[in-house]
């Protein structure tokens, strides 16, 4: 067990290596830090000539990313465009996203999991077949278009919540935003529920365990879906950090301070530090997540773990 | 894992919600050694012989005849033939010009002549939202077409030849799946200064094609290890044919499935990408712009937003439910 | 159907009377199991012989009632287990019977095993569920049980997971886990079918031996005749969902009463007497239920068919027989084949393996 974790742990690293250069690579090479410093200004060229020195622009590309990435492991993440580190961007930005990210995987999970259970042991029936064409509904439409709708039919005009959300984004007002985000995310979860669950149940130790004499309930809770929540658990795992990555859609519509309006906003300002700075942060979660997912996995699937 | 749909990783959740094609594949980081492709190649229903010629063609028109009384590809076809049609001759259906607005008339309700009301600019909704398909339909089929062919023929190469070549493919693939893809479309494309559907193209080709490029990799292997395979690989077919008589037949099936459900979701990544503002852009007419601009006039005007919104998830819905069913009747086990 | 029997004074541990299974699918409505009647009694071993697709496996599923539902349903008759009808019991009623009265043995204990508990629990969970037992008591009797099906380091073990297994080893499990609440009636499915030649003979014997140090009643599903002759009292032979001939074991190798048992025995390979005989192979397919012919369902494949069993279904009929000359008792036997006399007649017993 702690073999297989140190391998996927050594594993991610040239992954990691690889996002982060191929994003660092699209900000510096392809874009104009310096030139994005001084907005419409044209840049004083000794000054523009210092910058680049300070930000060791005027060294080949794989230099100014080992530079940057030993500046990364030390903590210092740059300046943001207004001054301030964009670790304090950072500091300020990733609870609300986490938190908004709970209240989605929260949602996804207790709805995802009960439909696609429910679903799954009714197959063919009227509630599956319409719970199937609802989540192909739902997977239809964007994020961003249910988010305008949702916010303006329940945060407008029936005013049952505040349509955005306060900088110090509460819970309460994070519940429809992380609805919204997690939305596409349940229609998966239940198709995938239901999927696992339909394929498991015709298993032959299902039916052992029934022809042991167990009540049809333990036979449900602790042979089925011990077996067909496998593929969810894991698709949950990567999820979390999938979400927070796509948090940028629902905390642009609802106006939430997290890490994907922090991130915006360096874009529009096409401020290289707070970008890379974010990205990387995101990708280490997104690896991090993933990892987890595999030692879970291995947890939970005893012939994973002895292969 | 079977199931295309209902597995994280065939789908690319692109909406912004769950992070699109790189994200949700488990399968990847684990780096299990030989991954179960989403639909297992040339799967043929019980009791059909596996001959070799006979089985792509027992497949294909099978799947053909299953496919033909299943009312949702119905359905879904004709939207997609109807889409395609307005895409390609906007004037059919209507004589307005989308980009000539009337500001008296900015944000007005529906008025005769003119069904879906009037924009921020006063320009007709209904004209532009049947210019909107244009961009829509060319980016999704663009981008699919592009990513299902360097990642099938990247991945179908990997997965024939495996040693180095897989194995540093792989890499690359894992790569290109640690880009959260909205992030990586925000990074990419706002360096981007045209608006043109290029880019997204480009962009959504360089993300997706890991995606095609694992499900080949993974029907390839499934392909090589038929008898038949071995059998034609042990009298000496050269690769070239193996490939493309043996192996081809039985891998394209399951990147067709995947493809057109990517299909779908490209449309939804491509309008989210332009409702970001870093998509498209104006004078592209696109649903996702439309959106975008019609989103910060909700209370006044939520015609603004149905429309384009409306048609967008049914172009999406339709290609995602065609790829449900063409999954369906390319794997019958699953049903 | 003419199994004419009448109740005897001490109910018979199972017997199954003009049991009848439909498969209702998109397709269609097939009978897979039309008629059957068969019964055991305790400490006594019944074998099922048939092809796969015979409906011998889908009589069994019914008496444990654990057939899926849909597609498949009981339409008719009755299974008397120790006199009761189960098929009147309510499903309550019924799971109590199950795992506990009577158990079943599958074929493959690598699927039959849930792959993710591991086999001490699996075993400990009967002692839980039908006995109250505790946790910790129940794992000790599982470690107990796993002795008894001769697994080495059984304590060590009972941790472990199906697949850290070897088949032999896994169908022990299979074993212990029917043994455990000392069944009256156990339903091996084709047992040893999954295991290595050397494996089935210990697995076999091992089931034989623990059938009659509990003296239960036994039910052995299997295709494979060699299997049943050191084991079974009497065979059953199913074909296409019907009984076609039922016999004490002896009997039945000596002078088979339908040309469906005489190709089976044929068509098994011998090493002693007659070496130059061809191998027989029943020429043909059994049929599918869809597309039963209208008389006798073996006419197809019969060597011996007239043109009364294209057209006649036949019943099963009553074949008197008991050959003092072998010192047998007359026993009781049937054989649904219009010419079962000619049959029986028709060779000179061949000798008994």
């Amino acid at each position: 067990m702690g073999r297989h974790a140190l391998r996927r742990l050594l594993q991610m690293i040239p992954v990691f290596l690889g996002t982060t250069f191929l994003i660092f690579f699209m900000v510096y090479a392809l874009g104009d830090p310096v030139a994005a410093l001084f907005g419409d200004r044209a840049p004083d060229p000794a000054t523009a000539a210092r910058i680049r020195k300070d930000l060791y622009l005027d060294e080949p590309l794989w230099r100014q990313y080992a530079h940057y990435m030993g500046q990364v492991f030390s903590g210092h993440f740059g300046t943001a465009f207004d001054g301030r580190p964009v670790t304090d961007l950072m500091a300020d930005a990733f609870p609300v996203t986490l938190r908004l990210t709970l209240v989605a995987v929260l949602f996804e999970v207790a709805l995802g999991l009960t439909l696609g259970v429910a679903t799954g042991l009714r197959r063919g029936r009227g509630l599956d077949t319409s719970v199937l064409l609802l989540t192909l509904v739902v997977v239809s439409v964007p994020t961003f278009v249910s988010g305008s709708v949702l916010q303006y039919v329940i945060g407008v005009k029936w005013g049952w919540t505040t349509p955005s959300v306060a900088p110090d984004a509460p819970l309460g007002q994070l519940v429809l935003p992380g609805v919204v985000l997690g939305l596409v995310s349940l229609a998966y979860t239940t198709r995938l529920t239901r999927t696992s669950i339909v394929e498991n149940a015709r298993a032959d130790y299902v039916r052992t365990a029934v022809a042991k004499g167990l009540p049809r309930r333990r036979v449900i809770v602790r042979h089925l879906l011990r077996n067909s929540l496998i593929p969810v658990v894991t698709f949950l795992g990567t999820d979390i950090g999938a979400l927070m990555g796509g948090a940028i859609v629902t905390e642009r519509i609802f106006n939430i301070h997290g890490v994907g309006y922090q991130l915006y906003q360096g874009i529009l300002r096409q401020n290289s530090p707070t970008v890379v700075g974010f990205v990387t942060i995101l990708v280490i979660v997104f690896l991090l997540a993933n990892l987890l997912v595999d030692l879970l996995y291995a947890v939970l699937d005893p012939r994973i773990r002895y292969a | 894992m079977p199931e295309p749909f209902d597995t994280p990783q065939a789908i690319a959740p692109a909406g912004g919600g769950a992070q699109a094609l790189a994200a949700t594949d488990t399968q990847a980081l684990r780096g299990a050694p030989a991954p179960t492709p989403v639909v297992p190649a040339g799967r043929r229903g019980p009791g059909r012989p596996a001959g070799r010629a006979a089985a792509p063609r027992g497949l294909w028109s099978d799947a053909w005849r299953d496919l033909r009384r299943n009312p949702v590809f119905l359905v879904s076809a004709l939207v997609i033939v109807f889409l395609v049609l307005i895409a390609i001759w906007p004037e059919l259906i209507t004589d307005g010009n989308p980009y000539r607005g009337d500001l008296s008339k900015a944000q007005d309700g529906p008025a005769p002549g003119h069904p879906f009301g009037y924009d921020l600019q006063g320009r007709d909704v209904y004209t532009r939202t049947v210019y909107g398909a244009r961009a829509s339909i060319a980016v999704g089929i663009c981008a699919t077409a592009g990513a299902a062919l360097l990642g099938s023929v990247l991945g179908g190469l990997a997965g024939y030849y495996g040693g180095w070549w897989d194995a540093l493919l792989s890499r690359i693939a894992d790569v290109f799946f640690g880009i959260p893809i909205l992030l990586g479309g925000l990074v990419f494309l706002s360096v981007v200064t045209s608006g043109s559907v290029w880019p997204v193209v480009g962009f959504i080709v360089l993300l997706g094609w890991p995606q095609i490029s694992r499900i080949a990799r993974g029907a390839v292997l499934t392909a090589k290890r038929h008898d038949y395979v071995q059998a034609a690989r042990a009298l000496g077919a050269s690769d070239t044919r193996t490939l493309l008589r043996h192996i081809a037949p039985n891998a394209v099936a399951p990147v067709i499935v995947v493809a057109t459900i990517a299909l779908g979701t490209y449309i939804a990544l491509e309008a989210t990408l332009s409702f970001l503002g870093v998509g498209l852009k104006p004078p592209t007419v696109s649903w996702g712009i439309d959106i975008s601009s019609a989103s910060t006039q909700i209370r006044n005007a939520p015609h603004m937003l149905l429309w384009p919104a409306g048609a967008l998830s049914i172009t999406v819905l339709a290609f995602i439910m065609l790829g449900d069913a063409v999954r369906d009747a390319l794997d019958p086990k699953l049903r | 159907m003419s199994c004419a029997e009448e109740q005897p004074a001490v109910p018979r541990l199972l017997d199954v009377r003009d049991l009848r299974v439909e498969f209702r699918t998109r397709d269609g409505v097939t009978e897979a199991v039309s008629g059957v009647s068969y019964g055991v009694d305790a400490g006594r071993t019944l074998a099922v012989l048939g092809e796969s697709g015979s409906g011998k496996s889908v009589t069994a599923q019914a008496i444990m009632g654990i057939l899926d539902s849909p597609p498949a349903f009981v339409t008719g008759g009755r299974i008397l287990f120790q006199g009761r009808d189960l098929l009147e019991l309510g499903e309550e009623e019924r799971r109590r019977v199950r795992g506990a009265r009577m158990a079943m043995i599958f074929q493959d204990a690598l699927s039959a095993l849930n792959p993710v508990v591991s086999v001490g629990a699996q075993l400990a969970e009967m002692y839980e569920v039908h006995q109250g037992l505790s946790r910790r008591a129940a794992r000790a009797r599982a470690v107990e049980l796993m002795d008894r099906v001769r697994i080495p380091a059984a304590k060590e073990r009972a941790g472990d997971y199906p697949h850290q297994f070897s088949g032999g080893m896994r169908q022990r499990i299979m074993i212990a886990m029917a043994l455990a609440l000392e069944p009256d009636l156990i339903i091996a499915d084709e047992p040893t079918t999954a295991l290595d030649v050397t494996v089935q003979a210990q697995v076999m014997d091992l089931l034989a031996e623990l059938r009659r140090e509990y003296d239960m009643g036994l039910i052995l599903i299997t295709h494979d005749l060699g299997v049943v002759a050191d084991v079974a009292d009497t065979i059953v032979v199913m074909y296409a969902g019907r009984i076609v001939e039922t016999a004490p074991v002896r009997d039945l190798y000596r002078r088979p009463a339908h040309p469906y048992t005489r190709g089976l025995l044929d068509s098994v390979p011998r090493l002693d007497g007659d070496r130059g005989r061809e191998l027989y192979a029943i020429k043909g397919l059994p049929p599918g239920p869809a597309d039963l012919p209208p008389g006798c369902p073996f006419t197809p494949r019969c060597p011996r068919a007239q043109d009364i069993c294209r057209t006649e279904r036949p019943p099963l009929y009553e074949v008197a027989y008991g050959d003092a000359a072998y010192g047998d008792a007359p026993a009781k036997r049937t054989s649904a084949c219009h010419f079962w006399k000619d049959e029986l007649d028709a060779r000179d017993a061949i000798a008994a393996p």
